[in-house]
């Protein structure tokens, strides 16, 4: 037991933690994964005034359990002719590349305030100078499990939906790295905590973010880029070409099916919550609150519980009146929970101030995923000599003057 | 054995096993997927030396960008499975031992030198992005314009022998 305990106290309990951490956010990411798809499919149904899942579970609530059930029992079916390594290795790329990226997102700037055996917590799994390049290197290797799964696959319509894609994300990084090239030239650094740091928001406010950049100069130009890229890059509506239904049945993953397509579809909506997190990190000032600190401003610490509570009192309205009686016991206890958190909060102000920056950063990232579903819900699909003339002669161009005019705009700033 | 020398010796194997199943291997998108492998291995060696921005970049430039065009061509050639062929006759009696013997001269510098080799691992001056970019922006800074100026070269050639083809 001792000897457990010094192990602990040592190097051993930082392996320790950092897998318990990689654990805790696989499992929360897997989950948010899958409620996302609910969330698209009822935001989607909305727009287009339809009712969306509502048959399992209350509200459809346990329509991505169904799914995934469904996902592990089907025929796992492999083509003839396919070429077996290159065939089973792409989903595998796939997925861990996307789920490796979360590793490097920052999700809070203070260490929660108990210790694990004398270790700190920090609220990210790694902190590395380089973080933002460390992304742009997975992104760089992502395109291969979508061109390989389209060449493994031994099939016409993979093929084409591979090549699409391995032409159309070779195009969009050129975009999406030089529209980020401002705000490291404004942040001096690739760290994304010290991104997130220089927009801090106590003074300004939300005019302090690189996007209204009331310190340097405004990233606008670099944000609409940035975020056009990398919806062409995460192969979203109205970018999705390598998928597109109508033309190329389902593209690169036609030929997969079961888990092995599950895999392409959790890395898909995985590196849609990375792309989001990095739009709020790079441009939206990440974890800093839109108000100014001061007292003037002390009530915006409370509008988690001013979210959260209201909300929840309207889930147990609306889960009472609810058809089935299951609806009547799960959806109450859902809002019971979600009020008592926003409740809990206003009770103990120390939790309170703790919970404000993931707070932000989290309500942020869920900004930009519900844009990613309206895209979708509202946008028609691009042609595809449209979609290179829009990276090559709009974005590209776009982001590299505003590079030149926000380092002229560095350099003015700096001189004494 | 420390850590770090355990993850050397895995990536080193990595590189060389990589290298040698890009030679070996019959079908060219395997071979594009060997040397990927020797890429990434690489970049894991930098790593290991503290050159983080020189590691992402091996990434970025060669594992990414580079690869995935040599990955696109051979898809879109839609290229089958090679035949090999004996050693020709320059291969075995010229190539063979000027490739033993190059080896040696390499692995005896590096056995006579092992101090040099063993500090040059040490430098300071490629770890931080910030020193990199001193280096190639005051002291290499007429080299570095030159590069980009032969890039620019190579692209307005491709440019241009693409355009011919055309009328």
């Amino acid at each position: 037991m001792n000897a457990v305990i010094s192990f602990l106290t040592q190097a051993g309990g930082f392996w320790v933690l950092t897998a318990i951490k990689i654990g805790l956010l696989l499992f929360i990411v897997l989950t948010v994964n899958a409620y996302l798809t609910w969330f698209e499919r009822k935001v989607v149904a909305l727009m287009q005034s339809r009712v969306g899942p509502h048959r399992v579970g209350p509200h459809g609530l346990l329509q991505p359990a169904a799914d995934g059930l469904k996902f592990l029992f089907k025929e796992d079916a492999m083509p003839a002719g396919v070429d077996k390594f290159v065939y089973l290795l792409a989903p595998f790329l796939a997925l861990t590349l996307s789920l490796a990226s979360l590793a490097v997102i920052p999700f809070g700037p203070n260490p929660l305030p108990i210790k694990f055996f004398g270790h700190q917590i920090d609220l990210w799994i790694t902190n590395p100078q380089i973080g933002l390049l460390v992304l742009f290197s997975i992104t760089a290797l992502g395109v291969y499990g979508v061109a390989l799964a389209g060449w493994a696959s031994n099939s016409k319509y993979p093929l084409l939906g591979g090549l699409r894609s391995s032409a159309q994300m070779v195009s969009y990084e050129l975009s999406m790295t030089m529209s980020v090239v401002g705000v490291l030239l404004i942040a001096n650094s690739f760290s994304l905590t010290e991104i997130i740091g220089l927009q801090d928001s106590s003074k300004y406010g939300f005019l302090a973010w690189n996007i209204f950049g009331i310190r340097s100069f405004t990233q606008i130009a670099g944000f609409l880029c940035f975020f056009i890229s990398a919806i062409a890059e995460t192969n979203r509506v109205p970018f999705d070409l390598p998928e597109a239904e109508s033309e190329l049945v389902a593209g690169f993953h036609t030929e997969y099916s079961s888990f092995k397509f599950a895999m392409f579809f959790i890395a898909e909506y995985t590196s849609m919550i990375t792309v989001s997190a990095l739009c709020s990190i790079l441009f939206f000032g990440g974890w800093n609150s839109p108000f100014p600190s001061g007292s003037a401003w002390q009530f915006s610490h409370y509008l988690p519980s001013l979210i959260l509570l209201p909300f929840g009192l309207w889930v147990i309205y609306d889960g009472i009146k609810y058809e089935t009686i299951f609806g009547r016991v799960v959806l109450p206890g859902i809002g019971t929970a979600i009020a008592a958190i926003g409740a809990a909060l206003i009770v103990f102000p120390s939790i309170n101030e703790y919970v404000q920056a993931p707070f932000w950063l989290l309500l942020k990232i869920f900004g930009f995923l519900f844009f990613y579903v309206w895209a979708r819900g509202t946008l028609p699909r691009f042609r595809y000599d449209q979609l290179m003339n829009i990276g090559w002669k709009l974005l590209l161009p776009v982001s590299i003057a505003n590079v030149i005019i926000t380092a002229g705009v560095v350099l003015l700033r700096s001189k004494p | 054995m420390s850590p770090q020398l355990l993850i050397f010796f895995l990536l080193a194997a990595l590189s060389v096993i990589g290298a040698l199943s890009l030679i070996l291997q019959k079908h060219p998108i395997h071979s594009a997927l060997s040397l990927i492998v020797v890429m990434v291995a690489l970049a894991g060696l930098y790593l290991l030396m503290g050159a983080e921005f020189v590691a992402a970049v091996q990434i970025i430039v060669y594992g990414g960008a580079i690869m995935v065009l040599f990955v696109f061509v051979i898809m879109l050639l839609n290229a089958g499975e090679e035949e090999h062929t004996d050693f020709s006759k320059i291969a075995k009696y010229g190539g063979l031992p000027l490739a033993l013997a190059l080896t040696g001269l390499l692995a005896t510098a590096m056995v006579r030198h092992g101090g040099a080799v063993a500090n040059a691992a040490n430098s300071d001056s490629l770890a931080s992005t910030t020193s990199i970019s001193m280096l190639l922006f005051s002291t290499f800074v007429y080299p570095f314009e030159l590069t980009s100026f032969l890039i620019l070269v190579a692209i307005m050639g491709a440019l241009v022998l693409a355009q011919r083809e055309k009328s």
